[in-house]
């Protein structure tokens, strides 16, 4: 065990995996110099299975169903927020393809997407699109919010058979935690993680902000409120099973998650346990996400959109009115 | 790979099992047997069916909305395929993905969009995955002239030309993207022109003319085979019917004359091929004829097979959803 920062784990489960099957390679746009932070330096050892392409999100998208539909394991890399150019090849093909032509093929494709927010970037690079791709039969979702989360799950999407979306929290990259130097070490999809045991209220965070919620859930401890913090790693599968149970200890359901309001993560969480919780729960559900505006430039504005750690403990504290 | 006599006989027969399956498919249409939509390769067979006879078994090819010509032309079981345009367990996809979108991914059809133009960008990387595993094998992407103006379209092209894959994007113009005529929405004469902005051969071909379809989709291969990179092959056709049967019931306004569709009918792919094949004596007429009622045969057995089949059931329909299963509800 090693302290790493998420980006250097993201790193080495690319390297590992691609050590351990050459049909792997990875695709997208100034990936060799690495301008994401976390494919830098691996064209030295894996040289042509590293590969730079043209600005063409919806060409390069498609071209790794094809190479995946005879064999290859493609990942491709990009921002979330060009997930809206390549839509017709994510949709269209990626999730739409093996059920549409009856099983025929596998289609085993990683979708790194950076999740770039809180950065004053303004609105056209700060999207959290994956509740939409919730909507979207035909593709697993995964959004690790640690090192160790993000080494582990990011080794499954690629041993994975079906198209992944894995999101990567910009805001994490260069978090530190413990991660396993183990190569075949795999954190499987569909089961979330209690990052912190309580029994007071239940808090399902959804990537960066765990590390908030984790924060205020110390503060409350010393006023006697004992807080239960819920990762479930996977929105698709989602691990309603960890969720449901920690309410039915603790009654109170708080959820946070970066994206817009509507349709949320947040939202078909709550729509699940209000749907099959409902009777363990003492207060109203809260929500506390991203409102339903675009993300403004201005330093000023910015930061009033999305969720912090004084709307998550307002939220707590409603669940305990 | 068949040659010779071998090989133009099966350029006629499959030419023929298009054409009837197609002519089957009108009518199933009409009695409301078969749902949903339909788009007839009636007129066009020459261009699928001279291209995908110059592949090998273990080639690919992609294809699109008019999705019945391309797998027949590769080879494709008419049983299945009929068995899918009526929704059954027995067709290619279980009756998941229907007329539109056939595939046999055991003989390189790797799938026909519904999504115009959606099928090119999988081509690439069909021909990527062939470059890297270096196991020589090529893609056909078909695709029409109205995909020719799609964004994806053009990515695709570009992304061949620069990492020199083995694909041939085959346009089967066929002069009209629903009711708008290729002539309103492409900025250059012809189709094939485009290819000099990807730096690739544009070749403009008679898809009426079987043996010209394949011997410019040879050349095309041959190119491709030798790490040269991409062709575009551009079939100048035509459809008899209208976009998609039954369409002429809503249209109110004719987008073509009668001068025009009588004018491509008397450039009938299979007339064409079956008098090359008489005059250069190649085929007597009985043995044409004698192909036409093997062709008959074959396709009321599809129908009889398709007619008999079962529907897929309830619990299929989580089924193909994923390789490694999830829970779905």
């Amino acid at each position: 065990m090693g302290e790493i920062t998420y980006s250097d784990a993201l790193n080495h489960a690319l390297k590992e995996e691609m050590r351990r099957d050459e049909k792997v390679f990875l695709m997208g746009e100034s990936i060799r110099g690495g301008i994401y932070g976390v494919t830098g330096g691996l064209s030295q050892e894996f040289d042509k299975r590293v590969i730079d392409t043209p600005l063409s999100e919806n060409g390069f998208m498609g071209a790794a169903v094809g190479a995946a539909a005879v064999g290859m394991r493609p990942i491709v890399q990009s921002l979330a927020s060009f997930a809206w150019v390549a839509m017709d090849q994510l949709v269209s093909q990626a999730a739409k393809m093996r059920f549409m032509f009856g099983g025929q093929v596998n289609l085993p494709i990683v979708y790194r997407w950076g999740l770039l927010y809180g950065n004053n970037i303004a609105a056209h690079h700060a999207d959290r699109p994956y509740p939409m791709f919730m909507n979207m039969p035909g593709l697993k979702i995964a959004i690790p919010s640690t090192p160790a989360d993000a080494k582990g799950l990011l080794k499954t999407a690629i041993r994975d058979n079906d198209p992944v979306m894995f999101f990567e929290d910009n805001n994490l990259a260069g978090s530190r935690g413990e991660v396993s130097e183990d190569p075949e070490i795999c954190i499987p999809f569909g089961k979330a993680e209690v990052k912190r045991e309580g029994a007071d209220v239940t808090v399902v965070t959804i990537a960066g902000m765990l590390r908030p919620a984790l924060a205020v859930a110390d503060e409350l401890e010393s006023d006697g409120i004992s807080v239960e913090v819920i990762d479930p790693r996977t929105i698709v599968p989602l691990d309603t099973k960890t969720i449901l149970d920690s309410v039915e200890k603790t009654g109170r359901l708080v959820v946070v998650d970066p994206a817009h309001r509507s349709c949320s993560v947040a939202s078909e969480i709550s729509s699940i346990v209000s749907q099959e919780g409902f009777w363990s729960l003492q207060a109203p559900i809260q929500r506390v996400t991203s409102l339903d505006c675009h993300f403004p430039f201005s330093p000023a504005l910015e930061h009033l959109v999305y969720p912090n750690e004084d709307k998550i403990a307002d939220a707590i504290n409603l669940t305990l009115e | 790979m068949p040659e010779g006599k071998e090989l133009y006989m099966l350029m006629l027969r499959r030419m023929m099992l298009i054409r009837k399956f197609d002519e089957t498919v009108k009518d199933l249409v009409q009695s409301a047997e078969l749902v949903g939509m339909a788009h007839c390769y009636i007129g066009e067979e020459a261009v699928a069916v001279g291209a995908c006879t110059a592949l090998r078994d273990e080639d690919y090819i992609t294809g699109n909305h008019r999705s019945h010509g391309h797998p027949i032309s590769k080879g494709g079981d008419v049983r299945r395929a009929m068995a899918e345009l009526l929704g059954k367990a027995t067709g290619y996809c279980k009756g998941k993905g229907g007329s539109m979108h056939l595939a046999d991914f055991d003989i390189g059809i790797l799938g026909e969009s519904g999504i115009v133009g959606s099928a090119l960008p999988v081509a690439v990387g069909a021909a990527m995955g062939s470059k890297m595993q270096n196991n020589d094998r090529v893609v056909i992407s078909f695709f029409g002239d109205g995909a020719s103006n799609q964004g994806a379209c053009h990515e695709a092209m570009n992304l061949a030309s620069i990492w020199k894959l083995p694909v041939i994007f085959l346009c089967e113009n066929n002069q009209y993207a629903v009711t708008t005529s290729f002539k309103d929405t492409v900025s250059t004469e012809n189709v094939s022109d485009r290819a000099t902005a990807y730096n690739m051969p544009g070749v403009l071909v008679d898809g009426q003319d079987v043996m010209a379809m394949h011997e410019a989709t040879v050349h095309a291969i041959q190119r491709a085979r030798a790490g040269k990179g991409p062709t575009l092959l551009e079939a100048k056709t035509y459809r008899y019917e209208d976009h998609s049967e039954g369409l002429n019931r809503i249209l109110r306004e004719p987008y073509r004359t009668e001068e025009e569709v009588e004018f491509w009918r008397q450039r009938d792919p299979i007339d064409i091929h079956s008098k090359w094949l008489l005059e250069n004596d190649v085929a007597s007429q009985e043995e044409i004829d004698k192909v036409q009622h093997d062709v008959y045969e074959a396709i009321g057995d599809a129908l009889q097979f398709a007619r008999e089949s079962p529907y897929p059931d309830e619990a299929d329909l989580f089924t193909d959803m994923f390789a490694d299963p999830i829970p779905l509800r």
